[in-house]
């Protein structure tokens, strides 16, 4: 395989005969480990869920793959583990299936075939079946990939936006805006005195700790991940008919990243982010998941950053506290954040 | 990456003490002239950053703000789009451009449009970026759109000069830029808007220096301070306004002074002088305005996009029923204009002031909502 890794993906990788049977037996069953893949069966076949299945799927295309904190593999794990982790449910599977582009250099393959083993390593979740195309040079990015995710939720929890009440408090587990100035600077070849790094992490053991620490006191939980905090938290005004008000001066951002959106004209309140977790809360015991999360990988810089009212109009609002004290409003990111010029 | 000196800038505090002592002064100002003052923010940065501060909202009892024309996007006129989308369509060209300006409407449709239909067009961050490109694709003409005040204008002025140092052949500039003095002058020679001061473009300053603002107060009578985009940058400069306005002052302020100097940047204005020449061009909402827009001298035609690749003129379309221009006029708020937030939107922007981030509905949009 030494001398195969020097080599492109020929379209001849994905036609199913000698050179993909290569890649699968050389490639990914040697970073897949589960029985149920190495069994090589077209299913498989998994043990009985201990709950309700909670399934989630979702395509990953991102330019450049290789990226600061980051690559598309872990992206693909960390993105579907946190979608159904938001949900309050245990993920335990992963299917991933890869379009690649003829030419894509076999290296970079397993370098993110062994980021997405090794994140779902982390996040304790198995590989356990997958599927490889491949299309002409000039019709695909490099590499894309779909990742499917099965847990269970555990009984007797019922998140939902039905849940979210007046006095309810809005936590996150850290800096905003991290992984989309992280790709933007990157894709446009700027450097700042400090990397900018993606935030990129599988969530569900710091939302299982805090499930299991404080019971009862989550209410709701969304990754803004597209469209960032602000558009994440206008869907959850709008879902629940509350009023969300984010307080302007405890938006945690970290200094590289004020300093790139300011410079880029964008705002960090839009920005992507793929290892932070909205966490709506029991507004009496906000402090005690605050403290259960800073003591937690990925939660050391949990913060407060609102708060829910009761609506004031006919749909639920979104705004955010000055640093005067007055109040504006926040709508969804409209199209993609692009730079401006002045 | 924020410096000691800018966080400063940002300190809530001082902010709010600043504040209460600029309400003071508006409200003095008030007794003074009595009526409200209206003062207008040229640049969209200004616009935008009183808005996200939430400083509108806390002065609205004692000022009344209004945004002009100094979004270099919305001034861009339709038929420039049109070229542009024109200029696309030739065989092999890639066109490059900042993520602005593929929204903008043209007559018919937005070069974003155009695009999904085939074209080759790429958003860059900066004219250097699209230089690197064109070295990329030797083979295929790269034109770049330049647009922008006299912030962009140097930096295309030296990215040309790179171009040239470095034997590119393939890259053509298409120069929308625009000078801002013209445009204040044509704005006030028309005795429009009304208003009591006016706070000049920060970021263009530090460029043209303050000194050349000066024929605001000497031609037109009119008081103005020149400002920074902070929230304390823009309360300083509101207090130098009312002492100025209350003072009869001879000259513009400034208020910006870590960053602007009396000649501004003579390297910059140099690089510009040295490749571009000034002539009469449209701005939308505004018209012909003489000796307003940085176009390349005749000797740089190799590299002059209008010069190597000449089109036909295109019909002018049906204009947009949006307000636009009135806006850019300090006339009309977006409010009034019956398209804002139905027909016009972020989404689907029916005129450019809905388009760029600097552009003032886009900001109303925003910020400025309340349902």
């Amino acid at each position: 395989m030494k001398e195969v890794k020097e080599k492109p993906i020929l379209l001849a990788h994905g036609d199913g005969g000698a050179l993909t049977h290569q890649l699968v037996q050389d490639l990914f069953l040697q970073h897949f480990k589960h029985e149920a893949l190495q069994a090589q069966n077209d299913g498989a076949l998994l043990k009985a869920l201990s709950g309700p299945p909670v399934l989630s799927t979702d395509s990953f295309v991102i330019s450049p793959y290789f990226f600061p904190g980051g690559d598309i593999g872990k992206l693909a794990v960390a993105g579907t583990v946190n979608d159904i982790a938001v949900t309050g449910a245990i993920p335990l599977y992963l299917t991933v299936a890869f379009i690649l582009e003829e030419g894509l250099p076999i290296s970079d393959l397993e370098k993110i075939v062994a980021s997405l083993a090794k994140t779902a390593e982390e996040a304790g979740v198995a590989i356990v079946a997958g599927d490889t195309k491949v299309v002409e040079r000039g019709h695909g990015d490099g590499i894309y990939i779909n990742t499917t995710g099965l847990g269970y939720m555990p009984a007797e929890r019922h998140l939902g936006y039905h849940q979210i009440q007046a006095g309810d408090k809005i936590i996150i587990n850290g800096t905003i805006g991290d992984h989309g100035l992280s790709i933007l600077s990157t894709r446009a070849g700027i450097a700042f005195d400090t990397e900018l790094s993606s935030d990129c992490a599988p969530l569900n053991h710091l939302i299982e700790a805090i499930l299991q620490s404080c019971p009862g006191a989550v209410k709701f939980m969304r990754d803004p991940t597209r469209g960032g905090v602000a558009t994440t938290a206008k869907e959850i005004a709008l879902a629940s008919e509350k009023d969300l008000i984010l307080d302007e001066e405890a938006l945690p951002i970290g200094e590289t990243v004020a300093g790139a959106a300011e410079f880029l004209g964008l705002d960090p309140l839009y920005m992507a982010n793929e290892g932070k977790v909205i966490i709506i809360v029991d507004g009496e015991r906000a402090e005690e998941v605050l403290a259960t999360m800073r003591e937690l990988p990925h939660g050391h810089n949990s913060a407060v950053i609102g708060k829910v009212e009761e609506k004031k109009s006919h749909k639920g609002q979104l705004y955010v506290k000055t640093h005067f004290g007055s109040h504006r409003i926040l709508d969804m990111i409209a199209g993609d954040p692009l730079p401006r010029i002045c | 990456m924020l410096s000691e000196q800018l966080k400063r800038f940002r300190e809530p505090q001082l902010a709010r003490q600043m504040l209460d002592k600029v309400k003071k002064s508006l409200q003095e100002l008030q007794a003074h002239l009595g009526y409200k003052a209206t003062f207008m923010e040229f640049c969209g940065t200004h616009t935008a950053a009183f808005s996200r501060t939430g400083l509108r909202e806390e002065l609205k009892e004692d000022v009344n703000l209004l945004s002009g024309p100094g979004c270099p996007v919305c001034v861009t006129a339709d038929s420039h789009i049109d070229q542009v989308i024109a200029y696309s369509q030739l065989p092999n060209v890639i066109i490059t451009t900042y993520g602005d300006m593929v929204k903008v409407p043209g007559t018919e449709k937005t070069l974003q449009e155009q695009k999904a239909c085939g074209s080759d067009v790429r958003i860059v961050y900066s004219s250097l970026e699209a230089l690197e490109i064109a070295k990329k694709n030797s083979n295929r003409p790269v034109i770049f759109i330049g647009v922008g005040f006299e912030t962009t204008t140097p930096t295309a002025a030296m990215t040309l000069r790179k171009a040239m140092e470095e034997g590119v052949n393939n890259f053509y500039l298409y120069s929308l830029h625009k000078a801002t003095a013209p445009a204040l002058q044509a704005l006030f020679s028309t005795n429009l808007p009304n208003i009591d001061g006016i706070l000049l473009p920060g970021h263009v300053a530090i460029i043209t220096g303050r000194r050349q603002w000066d024929v605001i107060t000497k031609d037109y009578n009119l008081q103005g301070t020149i400002a920074g985009f902070e929230a304390l940058d823009l309360l300083i400069a509101l207090e130098d306004l009312c002492s100025r306005i209350q003072n009869s002052s001879k000259q513009v302020g400034n208020a910006y002074g870590r960053a602007v100097q009396e000649e501004g940047n003579i390297i910059a204005r140099q690089a510009m002088d040295h490749l571009f020449e000034l002539r009469d061009g449209p701005w939308r909402g505004l018209g012909t305005i003489s000796q307003s827009v940085y176009k390349l001298k005749k000797e740089y035609k190799a590299y002059d996009a209008e010069e190597v690749f000449p089109l036909p003129s295109i019909p002018q379309g049906k204009p947009s029923p949006c307000l636009c221009g009135e806006i850019l006029k300090g006339l009309k708020k977006p409010f009034e204009c019956p398209l804002f937030a139905h027909r016009c939107n972020p989404i689907r922007p029916q005129g450019p002031c809905m388009v760029s981030h600097e552009g003032t509905c886009a900001i109303y949009y925003k910020y400025e909502r309340t349902v």
